[in-house]
């Protein structure tokens, strides 16, 4: 055994055990919310994803259980209101959830259990990011991670908005914005995702993009010859392709999967904004941005168009309150 | 299971039945997953409810909770009809060709001889025909019509596919579809796996469930196979070990009997253990009965079991009855003729069937001591908890005491999982507080126990002061001692038995095989087939070489499986009558002309002649059977039995109710409901989410599922006016719980003998202790009866009616 493992890889099978070199770190973020010009790294890093494959996942909640054992959050101890999602939606403590949707296929006249597990796509594209006003809440990685940091974020809910996928939540305890990581914390130390290593019947599996792809491809041969003539793989590419992916049965009809979206994009008001903030956007809310923990986040200052500011005020007065946005 | 988890990934076609691997084994379900990625395996579900399993299903139909054994038999019927039979397995390798005794017979549901006062059959003649040379007597050319084959034939003529479906409520075209599957794999290259849990044990017939799968499995020529056999999936990570040790009421450890008080002797006990072979030249390994139960006596009183005293026999206790089975104890208990129990590492307050009963049982105890690292229920059942736990508490008078005991992730030493391999293991933390593991509370109760027979005496005070002791701490024997002494050691020097002169086994060394043991008292060992596990080159058990030599699965150097390493049983069975494996690409042992050799060890002594010796070594005919003669009670072959409570009568015998063999309590009989006032069939069963009634006390778990619930169909639901979501209440003839509603599509009505049959899903897992919301386990609903073999409680199929109930009010 080698006294450390190299990056990660197809995490298939066990993650290594031994201890890793850091395989990523903060010179690695190409981008940062509200933050033009974002010095890009010397280096960029193989592309990383996350395969889901629906028809290997048998809706255990492992993978639920090991994102809150790994996060340290504390969903609650709920109530049932006659369904299986429990908790009943994403929650700032909850950044995973299988979603279970009845289908009685028309063609088959057979039902259908689907079962998908929903959480933070990592779009390469991330309209969370370009809706974020605050800088350097969020990051993009070289390797297509999204991340969040929430010494920057102020709890706005841009993010819900921005989000094709409806997937951050803002807590209301400390009016941050949570979701996935895609284990930021374990990859970069090249530990695959705590959902993937739970995942017992590796129905979650976690390495490069192309390999996770390449994997798709089996799989989805398996299902066509089982029958599942529409099978596919999800990597919408309305949001440049996203870095957790899905294998469906049904890649033509995926609303059928607790209404995966079949197109999904960034909202033209998102796009329209430019994917910049401006200080008068932070102004209309009335909260400072707090801290500046990532190299070169104020190196330079951000310019505001008069058209930037009229839809920064739409975005706020059009805001959903149930998005949890804080004013 | 016949094979281990992992030779799952062999198979062509799984098919889980009585069971719902996905939901209730999710990680040893990864290997249907690799079967089905890697080999392109099939997966058939049959189950009453849509299951997690079903999800990932290729196939799936649903069935009648109870209706199995019809399921089966049919399935058989359609293999004969169809000619999907391995006719050379089953010619040599079953009891197929043997002659039955004229009298046995079967006519309107029932076998010939059925006592309706004592509930039994008389068995004489569930028996071959004997010859003049003291064997069975067979025809190899299967035409005799009182041939096993034949009278199967017969047997089975009813359940043609209108039958199977009449009674199971599963749609005919899914049934032929389902047989069609199956017969495939009788061809020798094609293999079929079973995999079962409770859905097929907890039935008043359930051991006849497993009869049938066992059955068809011999006759698609399955069992020994690669991917094939007959897999129960067990329940906890330690049921088999529990088994293995003989931790039943009529077992002592390594499947030997508790004797029977008709056994005055030694003598006649093990005359009653002659096992000699059937046929010529069978192994019938029983036959060593002797050397392993003289080894066991060793174990538990050393000097003190002599040849003189025929080795301790009669410190044993002699059964009265055939078992003092659990729910025989709550009888018991609930009639006051228990005084004292001893709880430990079990919750029947929630478990065992009929709560109210268990209610006034243990109201009726002087003392309940519960050794648990969990407040259970049971060490609680006298506090008031509402309508959870809805008691009189000044009327109880019962003390309990609690004993918090380390749990398995705080303890080191071997489990044994469901393929039978003792993994070691070592303690992952340190047990809080005053929590002490199991065996340091009982030593200390029986180091107590034995000071006061010394120095007060007794009726019979030698079996408790000769009790064999020798541990380094008397107060806490370490798990790596009692693992050496079940594995067993020579006493004296152990020879050859062929060749005196050949010194096996040194006094004081470990044995690495059964095969030292000896009936002369120069051996002893704890539990026979657990010999292998700890020998001189040391803990076996521990060991963690996951190389798998061929890829096939076996895994020979990890850990250990009983017997003697070995991870298939009737191993020899994937080999011909030439010794060569059936299907090449699954070869596991083969015949070199001189020897077994291969990549598991071989079922068979290793230089048995294939064409002399049969596969199954431990019957005494050395086949597998596929009429079990007088080894069940309620019958040689399967025959189609409603559950005790049922919402059609069986067709077969309009006035029979449940299994006419098993055994019911006066007062649990009156207490069954009718479908008269209990319209819906209800079936209890487990959910990923939790562990039995562990982890409601683990926060995560219980966000997880946080509240207990019952599953309907659409269909019941507007026909009961109960909304999804909505509070129900749910009632038996012998209580009632509320819940909420799960209202679903994977739940359908079914047609049974003329009229819709609708199920009730009630999962366990809530309590009135723990992190979980405050709920009922179906207990509080099911029948006190078990199944006629082994008495394991009907859960799976009794009846219900269900309605809407107020909203819970806010305390």
């Amino acid at each position: 055994m080698k006294d450390t493992a190299s990056g990660p890889t197809t995490a298939v099978s066990n993650p290594p055990v031994q201890p890793t070199e850091a395989y990523f770190d903060q010179g690695d973020i190409t981008r940062i919310s509200a933050t033009r010009n974002v010095p890009q790294p010397d280096r960029e890093l193989t592309k990383l994803a996350k395969l889901i494959d629906v028809s290997k996942c048998i809706g255990c909640k492992a993978c639920q259980s090991a994102c809150v054992e790994w996060n340290d959050t504390d969903p609650g101890v709920g109530e049932n209101v006659g369904v299986y999602e429990n908790p009943h939606d994403l929650t700032p403590d909850m950044f995973t959830l299988m979603r279970f949707s009845e289908w009685e296929n028309p063609v088959t006249n057979e039902l259908e259990w689907l079962i998908r597990k929903d959480g933070c796509m990592h779009c390469e594209d991330p309209g969370c990011l370009k809706a974020c006003p605050a800088p350097g809440a969020i990051v993009q990685y070289s390797n297509g991670i999204v991340d969040f940091n929430h010494d920057n974020c102020i709890g706005c809910g841009y993010c819900v908005t921005g989000c094709p996928f409806n997937i951050p939540r803002i807590s209301d305890t400390d009016h941050k914005s949570y979701k996935c990581t895609l284990c930021s914390d374990r990859v970069a130390v090249g530990q695959g995702p705590a959902c993937a290593k739970a995942c017992p019947t590796q129905a979650i599996v976690f390495g490069t993009k192309d390999d996770m792809k390449a994997h798709a491809e089996g799989r989805i041969e398996d299902l066509k010859s089982r029958g599942y003539e529409n099978a596919g793989l999800y990597d919408p590419e309305g949001v440049g392709g996203t870095h957790v992916m899905y294998v469906l049965h049904h890649r033509d009809q995926p609303g059928l999967y607790a209404n995966l979206p079949e197109e999904p994009r960034i909202s033209p008001v998102v796009e329209g904004w430019k994917g910049v903030t401006k200080t008068a956007g932070l102004a209309v809310m009335g909260i400072a941005a707090a801290g500046a923990a990532l190299h070169g986040l104020f190196a330079r200052p951000n310019e505001v168009e008069e058209h930037d500011e009229v839809e920064a005020d739409r975005l706020v007065d059009g805001r959903d309150p149930q998005d949890g946005g804080q004013v | 299971m016949t094979n281990a988890w992992t030779d799952i990934k062999n198979t062509d076609l799984v098919v889980v039945m009585g069971g719902n691997a996905a939901e209730a084994h999710p990680c040893g379900f990864k290997w249907v997953t690799e079967a089905k990625a890697r080999r392109g395996a099939k997966l058939i579900v049959v189950d009453p409810r849509f299951t997690r399993t079903a999800s990932v299903a290729d196939y799936y139909a649903p069935i009648r909770p109870g209706a199995d054994i019809a399921f089966l038999m049919g399935v058989i019927r359609w293999c004969m009809e169809n000619d999907k039979v391995q006719w050379e397995y089953v010619r040599n390798y079953t009891n197929a060709a043997f002659l039955v005794k004229d009298g046995f017979g079967w006519s309107e549901g029932m076998f010939n001889g059925y006592d309706e006062e004592t509930r039994s059959y008389d068995m004489d003649d569930w028996e071959y025909q004997i010859g003049d040379d003291g064997f069975a007597m067979i025809d190899p050319t299967l035409q005799d019509p009182r041939c096993v084959w034949n009278l199967l034939r017969e047997h089975v003529d009813v359940y043609t596919p209108e039958f199977v479906e009449n009674v199971t409520g599963t749609p005919k075209d899914k049934f032929l579809t389902i047989c069609e599957m199956i017969g495939e794999c009788s061809a020798p290259d094609r293999v079929m796996t079973s995999v079962y849990a409770l859905g097929w044990t907890q039935h008043s017939k359930g051991a006849q469930n497993i009869r049938g799968m066992a059955m068809l499995q011999l006759i698609l020529g399955n069992i020994g196979m690669m991917g094939g056999g007959v897999n129960a999936l067990r329940g906890h990570a330690n049921i088999q070990g529990l088994t293995d040790l003989g931790l039943m009421s009529n077992l002592i450890p390594g499947y030997m009997n508790i004797p029977r008080d008709t056994e005055v002797d030694f003598e006649t006990y093990i005359a009653g253990k002659a096992n000699a072979p059937l046929r010529p030249n069978q192994i019938s390994y029983w036959q060593n009965y002797p050397k392993f139960f003289v080894s066991f006596q060793k174990a538990m009183w050393g000097d003190a079991a002599t040849a003189e005293n025929d080795w301790a026999y009669d410190y044993l206790p002699k059964l009265d009855v055939p078992t003092y089975d659990i729910l025989r104890m709550f009888d018991m208990m609930s009639k006051g003729e228990v005084n004292l129990y001893f709880c430990q590492g079990f919750n029947p307050f929630l478990s065992f069937p009929n709560r109210a009963k268990l209610l006034s049982a243990l109201s009726k105890l002087k003392l309940l001591v519960v050794m648990d690292p969990l407040q259970t229920e049971t060490a609680h059942f006298w506090q008031d908890h509402g309508i959870y736990n809805d008691v009189d508490m000044a009327s109880i008078q019962t003390e309990v005491l609690e004993l918090p005991t380390t749990c398995f992730a705080e303890d080191e030493g071997a489990t044994v999982n469901s393929g039978r391999w003792l993994q070691w293991h070592w303690p992952g933390a340190t047990a809080p507080g005053q929590a002490k593991p199991d065996t340091w509370i009982m030593s200390n109760i029986f180091l107590r126990v034995r000071e006061l027979y010394r120095t007060e005496g007794g009726v019979f005070p030698d079996p408790i002061v000769n009790l064999n002791w020798e541990y380094e701490d008397p107060m806490e024997p370490s798990p790596e001692e009692l693992a050496k002494e079940m594995n067993g050691r020579a006493l004296r020097d152990v020879y050859d038995l062929a060749d005196p002169e050949k010194l096996l086994v040194p006094a004081g060394e470990q044995v690495s095989t059964f095969a030292h043991l000896r009936d002369d008292g120069s051996t002893m060992a704890g539990c026979w087939i657990f010999s292998g596990s700890f020998t001189p080159e040391g803990n076996m058990m521990a060991r963690r070489d996951n190389s798998d030599l061929g890829d096939t699965g076996t895994f020979l150097k990890w850990s250990f499986a009983w017997p003697l390493n070995r991870r298939i049983l009737y191993n020899r069975a994937s080999a011909d009558m030439k010794g060569r494996p059936w299907d090449p690409e699954r070869t596991l042992i083969e015949w070199n002309g001189e020897k077994w050799v291969g990549f598991d060890v071989p079922d068979t002594a290793p230089t048995a002649k294939p064409d002399e010796v049969m596969p199954f070594i431990m019957t005494h005919e050395g086949t597998g059977r596929l009429f079990s003669r007088k080894m069940m009670v309620d019958g040689p072959f399967p025959t189609h039995m409603e559950p005790f409570e049922s919402p059609v009568e069986n067709v077969l015998n309009r006035k029979m109710r449940g299994n006419p063999a098993a055994r019911i309590f006066p007062g649990d009989l009156e207490q069954l409901g009718s479908s008269a006032d209990f319209p819906f069939v209800a079936t209890s069963y487990r959910l990923t989410e939790h562990f039995h009634y562990w982890t409601k006390h683990n926060k995560v778990n219980a966000a997880l599922q946080p509240e207990f619930f019952v599953e309907i169909s659409e269909e019941l639901a507007a026909d009961r006016g109960i909304t999804k979501g909505g509070r129900v209440r749910v009632w038996s003839n012998r209580g009632e719980i509320w819940a909420k509603a799960v209202v679903t599509k994977r739940i359908k009505p079914m047609i049974c003998d003329g009229k819709p049959v609708h199920v009730v899903g009630i999962p366990l897992h809530w309590g009135f202790m723990g992190a979980a919301k405050k709920g009922f386990g179906p207990n509080s609903l099911t029948p006190f009866v078990g199944d006629a073999n082994i008495q394991t409680p009907e859960y799976k199929a009794f009846l219900v009616n269900i309605e809407p109930a107020a909203e819970e009010p806010v305390a």
